[in-house]
């Protein structure tokens, strides 16, 4: 089980943010859990905590409940934390089976790389030994980011956005696994999404919205809510809010 | 015969584990000590200079030629010029490294100076790796020089590799190119410690629709200092491509100059540029597999020089 205690996280950039709220959350182990929200919510912000990407300004985390809040991201890999980025780093001449291949490197099972990507849409014959850099397009990287998440054994799956840019043909495929190495590990999926798809493989959904969780709940109760779309900003905000905008054209 | 420690230095240079299959010439401390020659390629050594002439007859197709140079006393500064006549309508391949051990105070020098004669419709894989080491003081030094002139149609391959104990390079390469021949020129260079290194590339485009790829990737580390020159002609209908890419480390340098002149209307010279830190976003992926962040770092610099 995950548990974040009071979590809040801020960033100085030129001046003091806090993207992050007193986040108070439990997720249980073989739940899939979707976080939704509005853009720039913090739900991003957020799996990098839960990563150890960036330490939190307050609060804990806890896994199975030993407190990891201080652990290293390798640290937390290996104890079981798995994270696909909302946009992938591209590594110029490493080729894409490598990659593949290092994820899968501390799962005890054996797999076989090229179903792993044929389980992301991927032909494995026409990319195993393509360069994961920038000559592949946006939906192929991504696919093979998440194939690099699949690849592990892991207690906590987070995925970052997985269907942005994944054509519609290969979005039914990709949900069947999430449910199957759900089911084959146990894992814990936490899925970012803003598609109301994916909403519906969430036991439970999570509403991040001006980085404090809004709402917690199952998927019929909270839907209404997000479609009226009532956390949209921090505070009242219409167009002319802003009197002096500079003008366009 | 090769003492196991030549036998180590050829297989970093060359990937020798055994004398070659093919035309072969092997330079030990400023003197030859093997040679092979083929019905097709005849390797002669030069009467007026140290080095040697390879003449590779026209259409000879799947052969290959190995020139690799072993320096493993102190104190040598040994000076070749190597002439390659690559045949119309041949297809070989050039394997020519250097390796350096040198375990004393004294400085180990070579520079070669190659020139290639690539005629028309010939196709030339030409490879070239720098290795040193030795734990001595004395210095590794390796000038090489690059000369090429590709005829008609010929196709080049250079494939340029220094990642390893070389304290001090300057590298030059020049490339002329006639019509409808094409280049592709990958360099790979790593530095570390105090080592220097210079490269200085000149393409020219002189022949309709030539066309060249030069892709220079390179990582600084330590103290090192690199610097790159780079100069694109294009004097006819041309493309030509440069991407130089480097990452930086620790307490280095790295220069780089480039400059893409155009004597053609009809010529298209683009030169990309970057120099920059390992991406922390890469780092925090691979670490987020479980990799140490020494692990990640070594697995993306890998990657970049493959
Ligand atoms: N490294 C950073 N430095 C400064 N501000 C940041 C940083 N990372 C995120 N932020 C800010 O924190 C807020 C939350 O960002 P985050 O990426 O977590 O949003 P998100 O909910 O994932 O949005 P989206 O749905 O658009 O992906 C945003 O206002 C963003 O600009
Ligand atoms: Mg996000």
């Amino acid at each position: 089980m995950l548990e974040i205690q009071g979590v809040s996280l801020t960033m100085e950039e030129g001046q003091t943010a806090e993207i992050l709220r007193h986040i108070n959350l439990r997720l249980a182990e073989k739940k899939i859990y979707v976080i939704t929200g509005p853009n720039g919510g913090g739900k991003s912000s957020l799996a990098k905590v839960i990563m150890g990407v960036y330490p939190p300004s307050e609060g804990k985390i806890l896994l199975d409940g030993q407190d990891i809040t201080s652990k290293t991201i390798t640290e937390r890999a290996l104890l079981g934390l798995g994270y696909a980025f909302q946009n992938p780093p591209r590594f110029k001449g490493l080729k894409v089976k490598e990659l593949v291949k290092l994820a899968a490197s501390t799962n005890p099972d054996k797999l076989n790389i090229g179903d792993l990507l044929h389980d992301v849409g991927l032909c494995a014959q026409d990319y195993l030994d393509r360069d994961a850099d920038a000559s592949l397009s946006g939906g192929e990287m991504k696919r093979i980011e998440i194939a690099t998440v699949l690849a592990r054994k892991l207690k906590v799956a987070v995925f970052d956005e997985p269907e942005a840019g994944i054509d519609l043909w290969s979005f039914q495929r990709l949900a069947e696994t999430f449910k199957f190495i759900h089911e084959k590990y146990d894992t814990t999926i936490i899925i970012i999404s803003h598609q109301e798809r994916i909403l519906d493989l969430a036991d439970e959904i999570i509403l991040i919205a001006n980085g404090e969780v809004s709402e917690q709940s199952a998927k019929d109760k909270i839907l209404n809510k997000i479609l009226k779309n009532e956390d949209c900003c921090s505070s009242q905000c219409e167009k002319g809010v802003i009197q002096d905008a500079e003008f366009a054209g | 015969m090769l003492s196991s420690l030549d036998k180590e230095m050829l297989e970093k240079v060359a990937d020798l584990h055994e004398i070659p299959q093919g035309a072969y010439n092997i330079r030990r401390n400023g003197v030859g000590v093997q040679r092979n020659t083929t019905a097709n390629i005849d390797i002669v050594t030069k009467k007026d200079k140290p080095g040697i002439d390879v003449i590779v007859k026209p259409y000879t197709t799947g052969e290959s030629v190995h020139i690799p140079v072993i320096v493993t006393e102190e104190n040598i500064t040994d000076l070749v010029y190597n002439t390659f006549e690559i045949g119309a309508y041949s297809d070989v391949l050039v394997v020519a490294g250097c390796g350096i051990h040198n375990c004393g105070d004294q400085k180990s020098q070579h520079d070669g100076i190659h020139n290639f004669f690539v005629r028309k419709g010939a196709k030339l894989k030409y490879v070239e790796k720098h290795y040193g080491q030795g734990d001595g003081r004395g210095a590794r030094v390796l000038n090489p020089k690059t000369i090429i002139e590709a005829e008609e149609g010929a196709v080049v391959e250079l494939e340029m590799v220094q990642i390893k104990g070389i304290d001090n390079t300057l590298r030059e390469t020049e490339v002329r190119l006639g019509d409808k021949a094409k280049l592709v020129l990958t360099e790979r260079l790593l530095t570390y410690l105090g080592q220097e290194a210079q490269s200085k590339i000149t393409v020219e485009l002189n022949g309709v629709d030539s066309s060249a790829q030069i892709i220079s990737r390179s990582v600084a580390q330590d103290e090192s200092r690199q610097e790159f020159y780079f100069d694109l002609v294009g004097r006819n209908r041309a493309r030509g491509h440069i991407q130089c890419d480097a990452i930086i480390m620790h307490a280095a340098q790295v220069l780089s100059t480039p400059r893409v002149s155009a004597y053609h209307s009809q010529a298209q010279l683009i030169h990309e540029a970057a120099i920059g830190r390992i991406e922390s976003e890469q780092l925090v992926k691979l670490m987020s597999l479980g990799l140490s962040e020494k692990e990640a770092e070594d697995t993306i610099l890998k990657g970049f020089l493959a």
